[in-house]
Parts: C-alpha cells; structure tokens; sequence
C-alpha cells in the first residue's frame, strides 16, 4: 500500500503541472475518490462515502458563482445577495418539502428526475459526459463533501 | 415511505404534461432577437452609434477594408469605398455553399479568402483580430437588412450537422444549447437574462466579456461555461453551428455590432 502511494506522487505533481491555474479551485474533486451512490425511489439514501455534511459550508457553496452557484437559477434566502435566477424553483422551505435522499438525488444528478433539465449533474457519473474540458475530464463538478455540505444546507431550509 | 411514493407520482404526473406542452411550444418557437432581451439601458446603448463599443471594431475594419494588401490592391479597390458595391443581401445570405471549396463559406471565412487571393495577402488568422474588424464592418453594411440563409440543396447536410450540434450536450455541466436557448429563453440566470441564443447581433459586443467577438467565440464562450473543451475558431462544427445558428434566424434583422451579455 504505502509502496503504491509512493509511486503515484510523481504522477499527481506531473498531472498538477498541466492543469491551468484557473481550474485550480475546480478542481476540488481530485483530492476525494469517487464514490458509487444508488438511487432508491427517487432517493440516495446514504450520503456519499458516508460523509457529513455541514450547513453553513454548504451555504457558502450555494452561493459561490465558481462552486455551485445554486442560485444562478434559484431563489435561497440569502437576502445578502443581489440577484437570483428563476431557471429552477425556489429552494426555499425545501427541506420541509423534500427528504434528505431526495434533496441528495437532485443535487447529484437531477436529469433522474428530468431528462430534459438544464440543472448540471453536480456529481453525474464522469463517464457519461461528452467532451468535458481537458483539465477537468473525469471529474464531478462537486466532490462528496462539497455533496453533502450543500445537502445539509437545503435540508437545514424548513 | 409510501408517502414518498405517492409525491412521486403526483410530482410527474403533474410535471410530464407540462413539459410536453412546454417543448412544442418550443419547437414553433418564433425568432426573437437577443435585443428583445436585453435591458432598457442596453438597447439604447447598442442602437446608438457613439454609445455602443462595438463600433470601435466596425471602424478599425473600416481602415482595414481600404488597406493595401501585397499587390496594392485592397478590399475597396473591387467593392468600392466603404463597401458600396457589395450587395448587402448577400451579405445577410451567408453562410452560402461554396461550389469552388464544395462547402459550406462563412462571411469570415470568404473575407479570408479575399484577402489570401485577390489581395495578396498577408494571410489573416481566422481568430486574429484583423479578421473579426473587417467581418464586423463589412456585416454592418447589412444593418436592417434580413437575414435569409438557403440551407436547400446542397447546405441541407451542413445545416443537419450545425442543427445535431446545437442539440448535444456538453462537458460537466452537460446541457445542450437548445436546452437554454430554446426552452428556457426569457428566464433568468443570476442577473442575465437568457436569449433565444440568435447570431442577428454578432460580431456584436459582449458587455460581460468587454470585447467584441463574432458567432464562433461567443459559441467558445459558452462552451467554457459549460465545462466543454471548445473547438477550434475554423473547425466544421463551428461552420455547421453558424449554418444552422444564422438560418434559425432567418427573418431577423442584422444588428451588427449588437451588445449582448
């Protein structure tokens, strides 16, 4: 184990060499492995890798133009900022609205509920998409933690 | 549990049939230009020569255009000061097909091919900035004009392609235009307003980029924000996109330099 450790930090310090500095922050994802999630009934039961998530970071995430941006296309109550997107539903009171799973599901892949959506699979299966840009091929958009933190987050809004 | 269960069924049931009816609304959708959907401010800005900064790319492709190219000759010297004798429904016609290259021609790409052969040269890049001044001033001539491209006969294949294009998604965010442009023009994203996504305006500004481009970077910018790896400024999907983009607009006017977001 350790020996294959050894041997892979040359190749992350190349592979960190090629990557633009502007995909930097992007680029959450490398530092956490994938993880499989299972959709039951339109939910994902367990959080990913059996993390937790933290509200107040996953707020910070929902708001943050380069990281989730939920609000590019929803209305939060986060009346500190100016403007809001009304591509999606307002996500106010949704934790009253939806259970944990199923808030999960739709931030993980919601073209599971809607083929057609234009919201961005946060963590749709990397494998499935077309011609994603060099530096970030085979990447989520989010990882499991920034996941569950933004899970925790819609769940906390009652 | 069967509580869930039940939400479900409602949620579809209530959600499938309006998104039929949203998406055949969206087939018939009439063209509206990206002017339509920009703010009041912004629409004033554009129609006003002084205020709008996209003339500043118009009027270096004005110099440019009566330039001397290697064999003294220059733009002018064929169509006339100013671009008088170029026939501006042509203009609007473009992409036209090409019997001589057997494809589809975009104004860029003819414009290069002018300069390349009938005035020696030097060769512009195809994204070089000489490029995008002398597309903008010659498509200005067109202003009020209405776009008409003839995607019969042999562009029909060219046109299927951009259409095919337009309609597939891309990169981590894995949407495809139409999804936007289509469905969903007239909403909200953050502080912008989504158009139908139509090329009437272009080269135009682009207010949130601060520089003028043409239909081939504005489509670069869009993919970037989709998470795509673009193409190159002259590959085939960014012709067959400028096909099937300029001929979804027939029937608008040219608004070159339009400020868009």
């Amino acid at each position: 184990m350790q020996k294959t450790r050894l041997f892979r930090l040359p190749l992350l310090f190349a592979a960190s060499l090629i990557i633009p500095t502007t995909y930097a922050t992007d680029a959450s994802s490398s530092g956490q492995p994938y993880y499989e999630w299972k959709v039951e009934n339109f939910e994902i039961k367990e959080p990913l890798g059996g993390l937790e998530g933290n509200a107040v970071r996953g707020k910070a995430i929902a708001g943050n133009q380069s990281r989730g941006n939920c609000l590019a296309c929803h209305l939060l109550p986060i009346p500190e900022e100016p403007f809001f997107g009304n591509l999606g539903p307002p996500l106010t009171g949704i934790g009253s609205r939806q259970s944990t799973g199923m808030i999960r599901l739709h931030v993980v892949d919601q073209s599971r509920f809607n083929p057609e959506t234009v919201m961005p699979g946060y963590y749709r299966t990397p494998a499935q998409l077309n011609r994603v840009a060099k530096a970030l091929k085979g990447k989520t958009w989010l990882n499991a933690q920034e996941i569950e933190d933004v899970v925790a987050y819609l769940t906390s809004l009652k | 549990m069967k509580i869930l269960t039940l939400s479900n069924c409602f949620f579809f049931a209530l959600t499938l049939p309006l998104t039929t009816i949203t998406l055949s609304a969206a087939h018939a959708q009439q063209p509206v230009s990206g002017y339509d959907y920009l703010t009041p401010e912004m629409q004033e800005m554009q129609i006003d020569d002084f205020g709008n900064p996209g003339m500043l790319t118009v009027d270096a492709g004005e110099i440019r255009f009566s330039t001397a190219g290697k064999n003294g000759k220059s733009c002018a010297s064929c169509h006339g000061d100013d671009g008088s004798k170029l026939d501006i429904k042509h203009i609007a016609s473009y992409p036209v097909y090409s019997t001589a290259l057997k494809k589809p021609l975009t104004l860029r790409g003819q414009i290069l091919l002018c300069q390349d052969e009938r005035i020696g040269g030097p060769s512009l890049g195809h994204s070089s900035a000489e490029a995008l001044q002398l597309e903008a001033f010659v498509r200005r001539l067109a202003l009020g004009e209405t776009v008409n491209v003839d995607v019969s006969g042999e562009m029909a294949p060219y046109y299927e392609a951009g259409k095919n294009l337009f309609h597939t998604r891309w990169g981590q965010v894995d949407i495809a235009c139409h999804q936007c442009h289509v469905y969903h023009a007239g909403r909200t994203f953050r502080g912008q307003t989504l158009s139908q996504g139509q090329s009437n305006g272009f080269p135009g500004y682009r207010y949130t980029a601060g520089k003028a481009v043409s239909t081939p970077e504005r489509i670069t910018g869009c993919l970037a924000n989709l998470r795509a790896e673009p193409y190159a400024s002259d590959s085939v999907e960014y012709i067959n996109l400028e096909v099937y983009m300029n001929a979804r607009g027939n029937g608008l006017k040219i608004e070159t330099p339009g400020i868009r977001y």
